[in-house]
């Protein structure tokens, strides 16, 4: 049962994020990049982290990608694809980075130990729900946490900086 | 074993659907109602005994009514629109819980679909997900009318999910649980003065009650689709069951706030003599969320609309730091009484 909605969310998140790449539209590339998020956040349940899940899902469909979609509708994107001949010389660059890339993310899923990865365990304390999230991140990851709000905070003083006109 | 709760799944989620649509229907029916006696008019009494089969009638002409797809529309987003807002509007109603168990046949079933660890994490999901079809909607009408709405909905809701998400937060500290059946066990015992409005919470359901106001787009909020300045805003260009679908998207959210309201301050199914009669706590439920869905229209008869900057002012400037303030008043108190 598992393994048959892993494969179906698998391929709906693949085929999603394929057409990323193809639509020449920004808007539709953007709503595929929400169809990919939400099929992760399936997958996230079949491993049972659903307070993951759920957090993808507010924050990354419902807050993230809306202002994406806003933008690109206040935009008016030009209904041809965007020129990209100037940047013909990173073409080749990317090669080798994504070639990195795939050697970091294979590198990393090596050294993860997935014995305890789907958690079988269903009590409230078990790996992934909110209580273990919330309890991991106020104890052992405190320090990683706050420091990651304080630079959220700068970013968001800083967009306001920046986005503030002159004499206001 | 395993068949036996396919099956109890599948039978209570037909069941709530089919009685959260026929309350969709009825619940316009009555809201037209309601506005008519308080604008001293009589309203729609004609079909049926006291207007009773109008919702009956108002299905058949949606199905009818030709279906326009506007020439210079985007098809795919307009017809996907509709879709993207009903479909999450539907899906809020099974992790509430509208009663405690009960037996029947000596089987015992407890009276929600499904709960999970995450259940109001899932709702405010959905909530964000709506966003989508609202935006998307006035956005490929190719209608300068619907995309303004469409724009006003989606900044509109992103503004007031924020205060909402916020103003949630009191009652999580306080219940310590996500999970929407136990937030409705932690408010039993002390005669229903535990419940979270009195115990603690009425700020922050003063804040839940305006941003769920705001986010179901109903008047004074109702900007989106204000008729005087956007005629009707993001839906202008739909017509037929595509309209439909949006309105019954708006009542089905109304109900949605009304139960989520309900369950998080008001005690839920709580109420004296559930525990000797189980059956009761239905009726206790649907007795407060009708007494809230009232409220709602109260409201939208005797309100005029905000300005939108006064809308965003309201918004950002003064339910946000409200809620916030909450969170620190309702910490505090929890930090001192245990």
């Amino acid at each position: 049962m598992e393994k048959a909605l892993f494969i179906v969310f698998a391929v709906v998140a693949v085929a999603a994020a394929l057409n990323i790449l193809f639509q020449r539209n920004p808007l539709y590339s953007a709503l595929s990049l929400v169809g990919t998020l939400m099929a992760l956040s399936a997958i996230y349940i079949t491993l049972r982290a659903q307070f993951i899940a759920a957090i993808q899902i507010i924050v990354y469909a419902g807050a993230i990608m809306v202002l994406f979609v806003f933008v690109i509708m206040l935009l008016n994107a030009p209904k041809e694809g965007p020129h990209i001949d100037k940047q013909k010389g990173l073409r080749y660059l990317a090669i080798p980075f994504a070639g990195l890339l795939l050697a970091e993310a294979f590198y990393v899923i090596r050294s993860v130990d997935l014995a305890e990865m789907p958690a079988t365990d269903s009590s409230s304390r078990a790996v992934g729900t909110t209580w273990s999230v919330g309890t991991s991140l106020f104890t052992d990851y405190l320090l990683p946490f706050e420091v990651t709000s304080v630079l959220i905070l700068m970013a968001v003083v800083g967009a306001m900086v920046l986005a503030r006109r002159e004499g206001d | 074993m395993t068949t036996d709760i396919l099956l109890e799944w599948i039978i209570k989620i037909a069941v709530v659907i089919g009685i959260l649509l026929t309350a969709v229907a009825y619940l316009v029916l009555i809201e037209r109602r309601i506005l008519g006696f308080i604008q001293l008019r009589v309203g729609p009494n004609r079909v049926g005994p006291f207007g009773l089969l109008q919702p009956a009638a108002d299905g058949l002409k949606f199905m009818f009514k030709e279906d326009i797809i506007p020439l210079t529309a985007n098809k795919f987003l307009y017809v996907l629109a509709p879709t993207l807002i009903l479909v999450p509007a539907l899906m809020t109603f099974i992790v509430i819980p509208y009663g405690d168990s009960i037996t029947i046949f000596g089987r015992t079933i407890p009276l929600h679909v499904t709960r999970f660890d995450v259940g109001l994490l899932y709702l405010l999901a959905l909530a964000s997900i709506g966003v989508y079809g609202l935006a998307l909607a006035g956005w490929s009408s190719n209608n300068k009318y619907s995309l303004i709405g469409g724009l006003r909905a989606s900044a509109q809701m992103i503004s007031y999910e924020l205060a909402l998400g916020l103003s949630i937060v009191g009652v999580l500290i306080q219940a310590g649980s996500l999970d929407l059946v136990k937030i409705v066990e932690a408010q039993g015992g002390w005669y229903g003065l535990k419940w979270h409005v009195f115990y603690f919470q009425p700020l922050g359901y003063l804040v839940f009650f305006i941003a769920a106001l705001a986010e179901t787009n109903r008047i004074p909020f109702d900007l989106p689709e204000a008729e005087a300045e956007l005629v009707a805003g993001y839906h202008v260009e739909y017509s037929s069951m595509k309209f439909a679908m949006f309105f019954m998207a708006e009542y089905a959210n109304m109900i949605t706030s009304a139960s989520l309201g309900t369950t998080l301050f008001w005690g839920g199914w709580m109420g004296p003599g559930v525990e000797r009669w189980p059956a009761l706590s239905l009726v206790y439920f649907i007795v407060k969320v009708a007494i809230f869905l009232f409220i709602f229209i109260w409201i939208r008869s005797t309100m005029p609309r905000f300005r939108y900057d006064q809308l965003m002012r309201f918004g950002w400037k003064v339910l946000l730091p409200l809620a916030l303030l909450n969170i620190v008043i309702t910490a505090t108190l929890v930090l001192i009484t245990s």
